[in-house]
């Protein structure tokens, strides 16, 4: 029965950092968005199932925040923002997509070795969960650099932030009240970077950032 | 009975109550006199309090005040050492604050320098008392601070925002200086009480690491070179009083640091650390005293003349290392108590002579020289006091001046008892440059008389002077009494300074009281001895017969002779010598070596009736080699950096994405 536990914790967190890549990959806004609000699925069950093998009933309230918060209420707010700015049918080119992955792939490799090796005294199911939860930090980062278009950072910040429950609901003793405070955050700076996604459009007529540089006089 | 200590810091106090005070009532006429009438009587009383822990030896003092950082407390002591300091500057501060009863009515902006007066006497007061290294550095910086802003209380004149600006960036890297001292002095125990410090073994090459740290952090406070271009800018810059007070004092401050930490905190000297002290403080001796005969502006040449006057001092405390590595315990006594001595009284003549300066100015509203002359008709007393000083700093008996740089002598005479042959040879040529120094300062000091208070007027506002108040004048004169009676009751002074000695050195020099007839003895009587009291009555009886026997016989006797013009043979005041044209043939000697000086003639083609000009050209050697290059490279750099200010969204998002995968790139490779 460990073994199980174990292995299907390595399994949920592994498919996380699989959900990472399909994120990278992405051009279409709405894609983008379904494949956030799978992440966000997959980090939910990831979660509920910490909760059952550390037999931690908090980390269930941690799970279901993260599935209605960020697998429901996010990506549905994103879709009408998108609708309503009328961006759904841009595409991005921002960084070719086989240079993007092949990035992913050193970030990844990167974080295994880092963490395997820095990590090597602690409990295995935590070294796994913490190596995969640095890949997803590092996958959400590249997503923020690579992509041009506001939404999609705002899409990669949040995924970035999954890598961070990630590694504190694998690290056993995490308070509740931390969690949900670093969810509530997450919603505020959502909220209040949907309120500057509209301001911008509004000043610009567009949500692609390359024109904010471009108002400041810059070249690309 | 509260302990001394106790009692200098409720002295420190009432300090910062009467800077409040001075905030409240800036604005009204009477604060001048308010401020610093309460500054004079408190460093009277804080004066009187700490002589007798001076003159009775006695045990040090503690006290902890539960301020600063938590687990340490603010530890505060007064020894021996602590209480020569204290009287130093409680002394100038008591000369500054009855010079600036009168001085202070000429300022055109009270309210930007009395609240930080007392402020800065409190700042000087609590850095000669800290115990520990947090207080001591704090106290350090709110001294630097005060400072500061009296530097620039007239802060709208030419160059006193530059002056300002390079005395913060210096003040900032002597503190860094002194900070990684302390840090490498606590050790990795982190005991940051002094006394922690001293009981700790520190090994030679930590030693030397402190010693080097302290030169510069120290040494750039004091003025020493090549760390002391902020001092001709910053000391000028700010009112008279206070310039007497950070030249007088604050480098003396300064010393005080660097006894307290080499010769107290760090344990016995290595005698390799003596030759750098030397070889430092005879250099800066030499420069400064050059560069104050180059200027003429006379408050910068008075600053300049302040850094000599350091180097003099630390040449004599690295002497004292020497001496004091080898074993030779009386002459290490000696040189240390030539040293303290020479700190004593330069803070006399030099508070002396700022003072003097800021009458001329206050008077005449002019520093430069040239435009002066023919003073002493105008202000008979002033140049009375002001003629004191210079024969004081030129180190002429009997005036104090002599008494300490003879003591400086005597312990260079001591030199062939040394065992290392690197310094027999090196102490002599320290020697040879101090003289040299001494010399130089003479004749600096005879142009700074000279030209701004004999010859005739060289401008309007110099003919139209007026002698100055009551209260500055009765500060002069305090002072100039004291640089008469330490000239010619040194002993005395010894004696009183011989306690400090003893309990940093552990030896002491011989009782000069039981000496008749008031000489001094360094060593003992067959080698040398000085009677400063003699030499002043047969300075003045011989000086009192020659001029019975002129005015008696030759005066009255008929001569023939061609018309004399009574010295005046050319009618415009600017044919007299003046003050470029006196130092002309020193700078000709040293100044094309060390300052680059060439002069060129532009000669007006024939019938052009512009005069010739001879036009002179120097090069400061030290702002220009060191301080340019680095001043470049922080602007090249700056430049460059420059450049990320202007970056877009994802560019930034980039640079921080590349620095992480960097550290951790780092991290991987090397655990």
């Amino acid at each position: 029965m460990p073994n199980l536990a174990f292995d299907i914790a390595h399994l949920l967190a592994g498919s996380l950092v699989l959900v990472s890549f399909m994120m990278l990959y992405q051009d279409r806004l709405y894609a983008l968005l379904n494949v956030f609000a799978l992440h966000a699925v997959v980090l939910a069950c990831s979660v509920a199932w910490q909760a059952y093998i550390q037999n931690a009933p908090h980390l269930y309230v941690t799970a279901v925040i993260a599935l209605v918060f960020k697998a429901v209420i996010i990506p549905v707010a994103l879709h009408r923002i998108i609708k309503q700015l009328g961006i759904h049918r841009d595409i991005e080119t921002a960084v070719g997509i086989g240079l993007t992955m092949l990035a992913g792939m050193g970030l990844v490799a990167l974080s295994m070795v880092l963490m395997l090796r820095v990590t090597g005294t602690a409990d295995p199911l935590a070294r796994e969960d913490l190596a995969f939860a640095l890949s997803v930090v590092l996958l959400g980062l590249l997503v923020m650099v690579t992509r041009r278009n506001a939404v999609s950072q705002v899409v990669g910040f949040m995924s970035l932030e999954n890598g961070l429950v990630l590694a504190a609901t694998g690290a056993k003793g995490m308070p509740l009240v931390v969690e949900i405070s670093v969810a509530f955050s997450i919603l505020i700076a959502f909220i209040v970077i949907g309120v500057f996604l509209f301001r911008i459009r509004e000043r610009f007529d567009t949500v692609d950032v390359g024109a904010l540089d471009e108002f400041r006089g810059e070249r690309r | 009975m509260t302990s001394a200590v106790a009692q200098q810091l409720w002295c420190v106090a009432t300090l910062l109550g009467t800077t409040v005070l001075a905030i409240a009532t800036s604005r009204s006429r009477r604060s001048t006199a308010i401020v610093y009438g309460a500054t004079l009587a408190i460093s009277l009383i804080a004066l009187s309090r700490c002589l007798p822990v001076l003159v009775a030896g006695g045990n040090a003092t503690e006290l902890v005040l539960p301020v600063g950082l938590p687990w340490l407390g603010a530890h505060f002591r007064l020894d021996a050492l602590a209480a020569f300091f204290l009287a130093v500057v409680n002394l100038g501060g008591a000369a500054a604050s009855l010079y600036g009863l009168g001085y202070g009515s000429h300022e055109t902006a009270p309210h930007r320098v009395l609240p930080f007066f007392p402020a800065f006497l409190a700042g000087m007061n609590l850095v000669v008392l800290a115990d520990d290294a947090f207080t001591f550095l704090l106290c350090w910086e709110f001294m630097s601070l005060a400072s500061w802003a009296l530097v620039m209380a007239h802060h709208r004149e030419a160059d006193n925002a530059r002056a300002g600006y390079v005395y913060l960036v210096m003040a900032s890297f002597g503190t860094l200086a002194l900070l990684l001292a302390f840090g490498l002095l606590s050790g990795a125990g982190g005991g940051y009480g002094f006394a922690t410090m001293r009981a700790a073994q520190h090994s030679p090459s930590e030693a030397g690491l402190v010693l080097a740290l302290m030169l510069l952090g120290a040494g750039s406070k004091a003025g020493l070179a090549p760390l002391h271009v902020w001092l001709p800018l910053a000391h000028p810059a700010a009112p008279s009083h206070v310039s007497a007070l950070m030249s007088g004092v604050m480098t003396k401050v300064a010393i005080y640091g660097f006894i307290r930490v080499v010769f107290d905190l760090l344990g016995p000297p290595n005698w390799s650390s003596a030759v750098v002290v030397l070889v430092l403080g005879s250099a800066t001796a030499v420069l400064g005293i050059l560069s104050a005969l180059m200027e003429k502006d006379l408050k910068r040449l008075l600053a300049y003349s302040t850094i000599e006057n350091i180097g003099v001092i630390f040449a004599s405390l690295g002497l004292a290392l020497a001496f004091q590595a080898n074993g030779l315990g009386l002459a290490a006594a000696l040189a240390f108590t030539a040293a303290l001595f020479h700190i004593l009284n330069h803070s006399f003549f030099k508070s002396l002579l700022f003072f003097g300066a800021g009458a001329v100015l206050s008077s005449t509203g002019q520093r430069n020289i040239e435009t002066l002359g023919g003073l002493i008709h105008r202000m008979p007393l002033t140049s009375f006091a002001f003629l004191v000083g210079c024969v004081a700093i030129s180190a002429l008996p009997p005036f104090n001046g002599f008494a300490s740089e003879w003591l400086v002598f005597q312990a260079i005479l001591q030199s062939p008892d040394l065992p290392q042959w690197g310094l027999k040879v090196m102490v002599p040529a320290v020697g040879a440059s101090l003289a040299l120094a001494a010399a130089l300062a003479a004749a600096c000091f005879v142009k700074a008389f000279g030209i701004t208070f004999l010859g005739r007027a060289r401008s309007p506002v110099a003919e139209a002077a007026g002698e100055v108040d009551r209260c500055s004048l009765a500060a002069m004169f305090a002072l100039a009494v004291l640089c008469f009676l330490a000239g010619i009751l040194p002993g005395l002074v010894i004696d009183v300074l011989s306690p400090v000695a003893q309990a940093l050195l552990g030896h002491r020099m011989p009782v000069q009281a039981s000496d008749p007839w008031l000489s001094i003895v360094p060593i003992e009587e067959s080698r040398s001895s000085y009677n400063g009291l003699l030499v002043f009555v047969f300075i003045t009886a011989t000086a009192s017969l020659a001029v019975y026997f002129i005015h008696r016989f030759a005066s009255h006797a008929i001569r023939r002779g061609p018309a004399w013009g009574c010295g005046f043979t050319d009618p415009t005041p600017a044919a007299q010598y003046s003050g470029v044209s006196f130092v002309q043939p020193i700078r000709r000697v040293f100044g094309t070596l060390v300052f680059q000086a060439r002069e060129h003639v532009e000669m007006p083609p024939p019938g052009d009736l512009r005069p010739a000009r001879l036009k002179v050209e120097m090069h400061d050697p030290v702002w220009e080699g060191l301080y340019a290059p680095v001043s470049g490279a922080v602007w090249f750099l700056a430049d460059r950096l420059n450049q990320l200010q202007f970056l877009t969204i994802r560019r930034y998002l980039s640079l921080v994405f590349a620095t992480l995968v960097t550290l951790l790139l780092v991290l991987a490779i090397w655990s």
